[in-house]
């Protein structure tokens, strides 16, 4: 018995050696590193001094940083409110139809979800041309002539929200639609008996129903948006970065363009612990949803 | 999941008994009229852009909206195809997205495994790191991995754009759901025909979960495919760029060229586009399997 517990946990250390190997070397140690690193002077490539806090103290009185956070906030709140409800108002939509009419319907709203990042930047940056972009058209019909929305500050982040939830939406509206299917149809049909209209079903019925869905929805959201690089880098190309730059770019123009490794570490561990903070929420709500 | 084949057949009869007390339901027809209308506004930019790939370059700058080519061409295809290297970013996203997908799959089910069979000191402690990790943002690990990836002299090479794109936590979650699941009957008896445990790992647990393997698979290769951040850090030659980061550097080559910076967009997403819709169902089930829900 003792010969052949002593066989399984051989066993059990090889089964888990892969795993050991690449989360040790990839993931917890230049985590470990991240946090070295963010008390020191270091560049991106060589030693440096250690320096205690002076990277947290400078970031405190980093303007640019300031508005990195700034506009990740602004980021995440035009995008994580709007892309659930539209998430979920689509799905509505789309679970009504049946069979193929759905299948259709569904892959058309879905498709966007698939597309590199690259190639929805290639797609709206061509539908919002200033010259030839057909968006101009409603454009021009609201402010009375071209505009271009990616060089206009105040248009710029709405516009790359805007972009986000036509790009990411599809995840959302799939998660809605099978928190819509589980909810049992004679709930429904009752409704119907009674005659109660499509809001007051919508009210009573489906709203509290999908509400542990929609939760679930509005984390992994907030805490996906948190992370907003690629859009915003790619349409402010040969713009001015400064004023619209979030925290993961913020990261990257101090490491990689700056050289300055210490600092970004610092500016990632501060981003780091945002994410932690809303992940662990998440976690307890997804435990709390597996109870149940 | 047998009340999944009586369902439908009970909710179409209601549907009829629907449809004979209301004669015609104008805010249903509505509603779907709404639907479609919607659904093709959304979808509309994707053919806008196929569209306009498929034009010859002074019909694309037109000032009148051509919802379709006068001339159709794909001179712009053949010059992505014959003046950039997309033939060879086609094969590095081939050989990273492919690799990521293989190692994360095989990482994650033999540590699910042990983690779901095997009782081992230190069990416990590997669950808690791997739930921990799950809430990790890897954006956040940006420069190390460069500083990591430097040192291992990996820059430029496609082993540094694949290590770290390896860590997947929430594969290895769904994985140990699913091995949990299976009847410990099974794995008894393979016990005492003295199987060892790489035999019961791969002739039982494995092929059990075939379909979780392959929704994983297909979220994974997905997931790798598109990437962008990670392998725009890694590589700084262009011939060794993937697609996605690759039709980025179209521009610089050709200055304003609408229709050859779109088809070379078009290219760039047509495998994971033509995968999605052969297998549009799997897509849907995996994504939602990911995510933690069971569709």
């Amino acid at each position: 018995m003792i010969r052949n517990h002593r066989r399984e946990v051989v066993a059990a250390y090889l089964f888990i050696l892969p795993f050991v190997l690449s989360y040790g070397v990839l993931f917890f140690w230049p985590t470990l590193q991240m946090i070295y690193l963010s008390f020191t002077d270091a560049p991106l490539i060589g030693p440096g001094q250690w320096i205690g806090l002076e990277n947290y103290i400078e970031m405190f009185d980093d303007r640019r940083f300031w508005t990195a956070v700034r506009n990740t906030s602004y980021f995440v709140a035009l995008t994580v409110i709007p892309n659930t409800l539209i998430g979920l108002a689509i799905a509505m939509m789309v679970s009504r139809l049946k069979g193929w009419q759905q299948s259709v319907i569904l892959a058309m709203f879905f498709l966007p979800y698939i597309l590199p990042v690259s190639v929805v930047y290639r797609i709206w940056n061509w539908m919002f041309n200033v010259q030839f972009g057909i968006m101009q058209y409603p454009l021009t019909w609201i402010f009375g002539e071209p505009t271009p929305v990616f060089r206009v500050q105040w248009m710029f982040m709405p516009t790359v929200a805007f972009v986000t939830i036509w790009w990411t939406c599809g995840f959302n509206i799939l998660l809605f639609l099978a928190g819509l299917r589980s909810i049992p149809s004679d709930i429904y049909e009752a409704a119907a008996l009674d005659n109660a209209n499509r809001w007051t079903i919508f009210r009573r019925i489906t709203w509290p129903l999908i509400w542990p869905v929609t939760a679930l929805v509005l984390t992994i959201q907030l805490i996906l948006q948190l992370k907003i690089f690629d859009q915003v880098y790619l349409f402010v190309q040969g713009g001015r970065p400064d004023p619209s730059m979030v925290m993961v770019q913020y990261i990257y123009n101090m490491a990689f363009q700056r050289n300055e490794g210490g600092y970004a570490a610092a500016i990632a561990v501060a981003l780091f612990a945002i994410v932690i903070v809303f992940s662990v929420l998440q976690f307890q709500l997804l435990r709390s949803r597996g109870e149940k | 999941m047998s009340a999944l084949d009586t369902a439908p057949a009970a909710s179409v009869a209601t549907a009829d008994q629907g449809h004979k007390r209301r004669s015609f339901d104008i805010g249903g027809a509505i509603l779907t009229l709404v639907t479609v209308i919607f659904a093709v506004l959304w979808a509309f930019p994707i053919y806008w852009g196929v569209i306009t790939s498929l034009k010859p370059e002074s019909q694309v700058i037109s000032r009148t909206v051509e919802f379709l080519p006068r001339t159709w061409t794909i001179d712009a295809y053949w010059h992505v195809l014959v003046n950039t290297m997309i033939g060879r970013w086609y094969i590095n996203s081939l050989v990273t997205s492919v690799s990521v997908t293989v190692l994360t799959l095989i990482i994650s089910a033999t540590t699910a495994y042990a983690l779901s069979q095997l009782r081992f000191p230190g069990r416990t402690v590997i669950w808690y790191l791997i739930l921990a990790s799950f809430m990790v943002p890897i954006a956040a690990l940006i420069v190390n991995h460069f500083i990591l990836m430097a040192q291992f002299g990996l820059i430029n090479n496609w082993l540094g754009v694949i290590l770290p794109q390896l860590i997947h936590p929430v594969v290895i979650i769904v994985y140990k759901n699913f091995f949990d699941s299976v009847p410990k009957e099974y794995r008894e008896a393979a016990k005492m025909d003295s199987a060892s445990e790489w035999r019961i790992f791969s002739r039982i647990y494995v092929p059990m979960n075939w379909g979780v393997t392959t929704a994983l698979a297909i979220v994974t290769f997905i997931g790798a495919w598109n990437n962008f951040l990670w392998p725009f850090l890694a590589v700084s030659r262009t011939e060794m760029m993937n697609v996605a980061v690759g039709i980025t550097q179209v521009n610089d080559a050709f200055g304003v060229q609408y229709a050859r910076e779109l088809a070379a967009a078009i290219l760039a997403a047509l495998v994971v586009a033509i995968l999605y819709l052969i297998f549009q169902r799997r897509v849907t089930q995996a994504i939602m399997l990911s995510a933690g829900v069971k569709g």
